[in-house]
């Protein structure tokens, strides 16, 4: 078990190496100059130009100014934003628990409402039932997510007033953040109704996070379940005279759930491409919204260090999975 | 399934409803912006965003001398007066006395405002061995922009009240200067201490001012307080807490305005005007703005060295069909280089009128019977002097095919677009710009005088008779003078065609109609300072 753990570790180095060397060189690739776009129609005069490039560092060769990036990073330096000239990881880890809280809120959403709607649409196999799951989820699969939460908002919240329209919180709620995460703030806050407006602000915004992996999980579960349904073992258990409810719920949907589960874990990746949209939507301080912003302003210390930051996580969990699944099935550890 | 989203949102929406009405003090006023961008930073010397000096300079800080809120008019700030010496040399300012810093966390002021500030505020930018100077990466755009950096020659402290600007050269835009965003004054006493402790940037995180409104916090991407400061010298705001909660997109922030849960936004989408224009409950305002949009021609390169070109193809261009077209109504045609809200805009201009048949004849006579090949540059971005470059670029191209001239559009990654029009590889090219201090010279030196040529100067443009009238109206402070040498710098510009100028925007603030006494500000800021909220 220690062998195998090793070996996926020395998989990460090669790939964490790739990652850097991608963000590096690809942000430089966009033919653009940080300097000239902050300077703008005023424009910056060729001293000054000179000037502020020796401050960034442009004036080393690439490979000069990539090499003192990667040493940084093993220092646990991500470098400062050309912007706001703070230190880079502060300002992730400021903005991260945000999208942790809005990524887990989707996709209990999606499983929540995914895999009783595939159960449902697989045991009415072509009756009516089917077909409307099926064809609302894979409306809710093709659905832009922009779109769709415009939706939402005009609906739930301008025109019912039930929703909040964007944001995490009412701005009138002041408190300290401690942990990041507003759902939990909000009750250590013990300010009255903090935690039922912050609850509030997460609805729609979770909604439409959770649309697509809801439409993902149910359809999944969906025909992995007609699957295992056809299965010799649940005719025996059906023959043995079990309640149906019983025989679907635990011998068929148990194993139905494997390759879902799967599938659940490959949607934290659609999870946080769609946050990028959603926080944008719902002014959702992530770092979603905040990598476009850098995006725009050519804020490359900010654009290297939250796509690091982002790969090592996707790598991170990964690694984790892998391990477990290497607990669960030792087929898998001894397979290589 | 359909039913179940609905089922979950509604008892979501039901269970948070009851709730949504938040503790306030009954008596305390509270006023939200939902502004479009997260500041960089809070101090202003350092950045040159709209959305930054939003977040900082117009609540937080006060200058020597100030717009009057929604005018371009210098009025008294800090200084209670200035004096200009006879050669245009010197400019001795009367500090105002009794004018108390914001007490903050961190700092609790022992004096009041006073010479040492000024000194400080301009050091820090003015001198590179002042020990202030490259903290917070010690960029200092604005003030080097405006060649601040040049023009000072020394800034004296004369004795607490009263502190001496001696420039090199005579430039009466200088006050207008001291008037923009750049020149807010900090405390000195605050910045000492916050060397003393080893942290210096935090006078540009932590800021503290003499202005209307002082911060409380900034929650990064989300929300930004403030509250009143009591002891303001012009008096308390109206209203006790001021909130600005960032929401970045436009649909997004006026849904939330509809929905009350902000009371001004800036930068409305065009397309839901009417339907704001129609609700009882938002005021719509509106406001010429301080910009101009142009098409430029590059007057260093054939066939646009001579004049008869560039006015053939100004009578060829449809302005209306644009205003229409690209500005979807939120334009008004430009005739001068000039903003009709600056002071010295010439009235008596004539624009060159639409009219094909004329163009072609010009043409013609130019040398051109059978028009000429082009190119047309358009901006990648958006920008309130020109929403949609390629749109515009189109429709002129299809103008100016009708005379025989054939136009293709062009178009680079912003940076690059500007590094290349500055050094002239375009035939014609469109930007614009918006004015910084409400001087006139701001516009006609900035972007047409002839020390400009290779930088904001992109029509490569340098008339004698032009620059001699502008340079003469810098080295004169008597403003009747001023104004007769700019209007007589626009008729030049007239005659001499080196741009097409195609129109100003117009700006749009929908307010709730609650919001007593909002005013727009011609610089495309926001103040808070003396609106109130009706009960």
């Amino acid at each position: 078990m220690l062998g195998f753990l090793f070996r996926r570790l020395g998989d990460i180095i090669p790939t964490f190496f790739g990652v850097t060397l991608l963000v590096f060189f690809l942000i430089r690739l966009i033919p653009s100059d940080p300097i000239l776009m902050m300077a703008g129609e005023r424009g910056v005069d060729a001293e000054r130009y000179a000037e502020l490039q020796a401050q960034y560092g442009f004036d080393q060769p690439l490979i000069v100014q990539y090499f003192d990036y990667l040493m940084g990073v093993f220092q646990g330096d991500l470098g400062k934003s050309f912007v706001t000239k703070k230190p880079v990881l502060d300002e992730f880890l400021t903005l991260f628990p945000a999208t942790v809280e809005l990524a887990v809120m989707g996709i209990l959403f999606a499983v929540i409402l995914g895999i009783p709607l595939g159960v449902l649409a697989a045991i009415n196999r072509g009756k009516w039932l089917d077909h409307l799951t099926m064809s609302v989820s894979l409306t809710g699969y093709s659905m832009p997510i922009f779109w769709w939460a415009l939706l939402l908002i005009m609906f739930f919240s301008t025109t019912l007033g039930w929703t909040p329209v964007s944001g995490r919180i009412s701005v009138m709620y002041f408190f300290e953040p401690v942990t990041g995460f507003m759902l939990i703030d909000s009750l250590l806050s013990g300010e009255k109704g903090a935690f039922t407006s912050a609850l509030s602000h997460m609805i729609l915004p979770t909604v439409a996070l959770g649309t697509i992996p809801m439409a993902v999980i149910a359809r999944m579960t969906r025909s992995s379940m007609l699957e295992v349904l056809g299965e010799e073992y649940i005719r025996v258990a059906r023959a043995k005279g079990l309640a149906p409810m019983r025989v679907i719920m635990v011998h068929a949907l148990r194993n139905a759930l494997i390759p879902v589960i799967t599938v659940i874990g490959l949607q934290v990746g659609v999870l946080l491409a769609g946050a990028i949209l959603t926080e944008t939507i719902f002014s959702w301080p992530g770092i979603g919204k905040w990598i476009i912003e850098a995006m725009n302003r050519r804020d490359y210390p900010t654009i290297q260090g939250g796509i690091l930051m982002i790969a090592f996580l996707v790598m991170a969990v990964n690694l984790i999975v892998d391990v477990l699944y290497g607990i669960i099935n030792p087929r898998i550890r001894y397979k290589r | 399934m359909k039913a179940n989203f609905v089922k979950v949102a509604l008892g979501a929406g039901l269970l948070a409803a009851t709730a949504l009405a938040a503790p306030t003090a009954a008596s305390a006023k509270t006023l939200v912006y939902c502004s479009e961008g997260s500041p960089e930073g809070f101090n202003p010397q350092l950045y040159t965003a709209g959305t930054t000096f939003d977040a900082s300079s117009r609540q937080v800080f006060n200058r020597l001398v100030q717009f009057k809120r929604g005018t371009t008019t210098i009025v008294p700030g800090l200084a209670t007066s200035w004096d200009v010496s006879a050669d245009g040399l010197e400019y001795t300012f009367n500090l105002r006395e009794g004018v108390k810093f914001h007490t903050t966390e961190d700092f609790t002021p022992t004096r009041d405002f006073n010479a040492d500030d000024v000194i400080f505020t301009f050091m820090r930018q003015f001198d590179t061995e002042h020990p202030y100077h490259g903290v917070s990466g010690g960029g200092y755009e604005y003030f080097n922009s405006m060649s601040m950096g040049d023009l000072v020659k020394d800034i004296v402290k004369v004795d607490d009240q009263t502190v001496k600007f001696v420039l090199n050269r005579p430039e009466a835009p200088f006050i207008a200067n001291m008037a923009m965003d750049f020149a807010s004054v900090l405390s000195a006493e605050y910045a000492d201490k916050m060397m003393e402790a080893g942290t210096p940037e935090n006078v540009d995180l932590n800021p503290v001012g003499t202005g209307p409104f002082q911060l409380v916090a900034y929650q990064k991407d989300a929300v930004i307080r403030y509250k009143a400061f009591p002891e303001y010298w012009e008096g308390k705001a109206a209203i006790d807490n001021l909130i600005f909660a960032i929401t970045p997109d436009s649909t997004v922030r006026y849904q939330k305005l509809k929905a009350g849960e902000c009371h001004v936004m800036p930068f409305p989408n065009p397309a839901d005007l009417e339907e704001m224009e129609a609700d009882a409950d938002i005021n719509l305002m509106s406001q010429e703005g301080l910009n101009v949009g142009y098409l430029g021609y590059n007057t260093q390169k054939e066939p646009f060295t001579d004049p008869k070109v560039r006015k053939a193809l100004n009578m060829a261009i449809n302005k209306d069909a644009i205003i229409e077209g690209v500005y979807q109504g939120a334009g008004s045609a430009a005739k001068n280089p000039l903003p009709p809200t600056i002071w010295s805009y010439n009235n008596d201009t004539v624009d060159d009128p639409y009219d094909p048949e004329a163009a072609k004849a010009m043409l013609a006579e130019a040398g051109y019977p059978d028009g000429f090949t082009t190119d047309i540059w358009a901006m990648p971005v958006q920008r309130p002097y020109n929403p949609n470059a390629r749109r515009m670029a189109e429709l002129v191209q299809a103008d100016w095919a009708a005379i025989g001239v054939n136009a293709e559009i062009v178009s680079y990654e912003w940076g690059e677009y500007l590094d290349r029009t500055k050094k002239g590889e375009q035939g014609t090219f469109m930007l614009g710009w918006t004015g910084d201090n409400g001087d006139p010279d701001n516009f006609l030196a900035v972007l047409l005088g002839c020390d400009a040529v290779g930088s904001a100067n992109r029509a490569q443009w340098c008339n004698e008779e032009f620059d001699n009238l502008i340079q003469q109206a810098k080295t004169t402070s008597d403003v009747l003078e001023r104004t007769r040498l700019y209007e007589e710098a626009q008729l030049v510009f007239k005659r001499e065609a080196p741009w097409a100028t195609i129109a100003h925007s117009i700006v749009f603030e929908p307010i709730r109609s609650e919001v007593v006494d909002y005013k727009i500000d011609p610089f495309g800021g926001h103040i808070f300072y003396g609106v109130d909220l009706a009960e």
